[in-house]
């Protein structure tokens, strides 16, 4: 019994140094953008990167998600007969919620696993101490524009999410299911106010932060060799996704 | 003068490093030899700032470069190079860019010199300028191994080092690469430390001989006095006798 709670306490206090390593590692990444060399073209590599490569599954997820919304939000607000309610139903779960979670998830599958992999291949192969031997600090080199590059794309992958997840919805409720295409618009134009779209960013801000950061860190800190790359890709995925979801928790309830 | 002194590292309540006392005398090649594992690279690592000792000092021109600042570390490392063991050269550069790396990053050298000096190294390493285009992946081992020597070159460094020069390469190719180094010793006359496994060969390169052995430098001197050495360790180890006593599981 107390070799169960010696375990636990060891495993609680190596979570905590974990995440008090966590956010020192950010607080010198995004202190090093202050700093020259600004590194503006790395920084567009790493959106391309990081942003525009995820697009495509990004707008996939967005569409069937928002088919999906309406043609469950149809049967239901049908025995209501509320079918006009749909739009407002499809964009207000999209723009608050749906848009930026998934596009979360979507992007640390692919994007937050990429970046782990390079920068756990680089700290393997001897690249990241090239750098710090070149007197080229590679938080600053590699790890920043990362950073960077998740606060931006990410906010903009979720608007493109939530856009085609919109027409998903109009595609399914009004061509298919013939719910009217005034209704379907009006209804979102009434329902959506400002504070849903505001919500909605802080939301895809925090969470593109979130990932960028865990994929970077254990990729930083990546154990050796092909298994260790392995392992800590593995916990990126994972480990951003639970922060989405624990986030989006967090800011749901403050944006209540 | 690089000189280190009564260096110590534990790793995981294991001593790597037990009291290292060495001393690279400027413009000569010292080799650091030992077994694999014994703590050649944890060692160099130390010198180059990538690792702080637990204590001891190693003195650049009788500056303690462990207690330097960030800053006056990032300004000695202006001052030298290094051939990592695998090249370190970075993936997503070509051959051209990696070569080129050090002066776009710490000069404001202009393009049109950059391309003269990059091609100049390439040339200097017997390099083709059809590779600059190509990416690290598209290389063989040997010839990752002369972009990178390039790559340090170009630096026109002071004090170089290399971790395992020619680990993984054929004989002829491990030749080229001593060559190499020989002749740009010859004409940069750089202080360097080498650490390496590979005998005789580094025999050739070398000016100063050490042997790591159990945390401590054993021997220490020029290679005909390491290859005369009475120690049975290093005599041993020089004619590559299959070790008994370490590894049980031969038997």
């Amino acid at each position: 019994m107390a070799n169960l709670v010696r375990q636990l306490g060891q495993r609680s206090l190596n979570i905590v140094q974990e995440a008090g390593d966590m956010m020192i590692f950010l607080l010198e990444g995004l202190s090093l953008a202050l700093v020259p060399p600004f590194r503006p073209r790395r920084v567009l590599q790493e959106i391309y990167q990081i942003g525009v490569k995820s697009t495509l599954i990004v707008m996939l997820t967005g569409a069937f998600t928002g088919m999906v919304m309406a043609l469950q939000g149809y049967y239901t607000l049908r025995q209501y007969g509320s079918e006009g309610a749909l739009g407002s139903a499809v964009a207000l779960s999209l723009i608050r919620e749906m848009g930026p979670v998934l596009t979360g998830i979507m992007v640390s599958a692919r994007a937050g696993s990429a970046v782990t992999a390079e920068i756990g291949i680089m700290r393997i192969t001897e690249q990241l101490d090239a750098l710090d031997t070149m007197a080229v600090n590679p938080v600053q080199y590699v790890v920043m524009p990362k950073l960077l590059a998740g606060v931006i794309a990410v906010p903009l992958l979720t608007a493109i999410f939530d856009v085609v997840g919109i027409l998903g919805g109009y595609l399914v409720g009004v061509m298919l299911l013939g719910v009217s295409s005034g209704a379907y618009f009006a209804g979102m134009k009434q329902s959506v106010v400002a504070m849903d779209v505001h919500g909605g960013i802080v939301k895809s801000l925090v969470f593109g932060l979130t990932i960028i950061l865990v994929a970077c860190y254990k990729g930083y800190h990546t154990g050796p060799g092909a298994e260790g790359v392995s392992k800590a890709t593995n916990q990126t995925v994972v480990l951003s996704a639970v922060l989405v979801l624990a986030w989006d928790y967090v800011l749901t309830s403050f944006f209540m | 003068m690089v000189k280190i002194i009564n260096l110590v590292k534990t790793f995981n309540g294991q001593k790597v490093l037990d009291g290292i006392n060495l001393t690279m005398p400027t413009g000569q090649i010292t080799v650091v030899i030992g077994k694999s594992g014994v703590g050649k690279s944890v060692l160099l690592k130390h010198i180059i700032g990538l690792l702080k000792p637990d204590s001891g000092q190693i003195l650049v021109d009788g500056q303690d470069i462990s207690r330097l600042s960030s800053r006056q570390l990032r300004e000695f490392k202006q001052r030298f190079a290094v051939l990592f063991q695998g090249g370190a050269l970075f993936d997503s550069l070509n051959v051209f860019e990696n070569v080129a790396f050090p002066l776009r990053e710490k000069t404001r050298l202009p393009e049109t010199e950059i391309s003269q000096r990059v091609r100049f190294r390439l040339a200097q390493m017997n390099l083709n300028p059809e590779v600059e285009t190509k990416l690290p992946d598209e290389l063989s081992g040997g010839m990752r191994k002369r972009v990178a020597l390039a790559r340090a070159m170009i630096q026109e460094p002071e004090i170089m080092f290399f971790d395992e020069p020619v680990t993984g390469l054929d004989p002829p190719m491990t030749n080229t690469v001593f060559h190499l180094i020989s002749r740009t010793h010859q004409e940069s006359n750089y202080t360097a430390l080498m650490v390496s496994h590979d005998i005789p060969e580094v025999f050739s390169v070398a000016h100063q001989v050490a042997m790591l052995h159990k945390g401590r430098i054993v021997a220490a001197g020029t290679p005909e006095e390491i290859q005369n050495h009475p120690d049975p360790v290093v005599q041993s180890f020089i004619r590559g006798e299959v070790d008994f006593l370490e590894d049980k599981t031969i038997l």
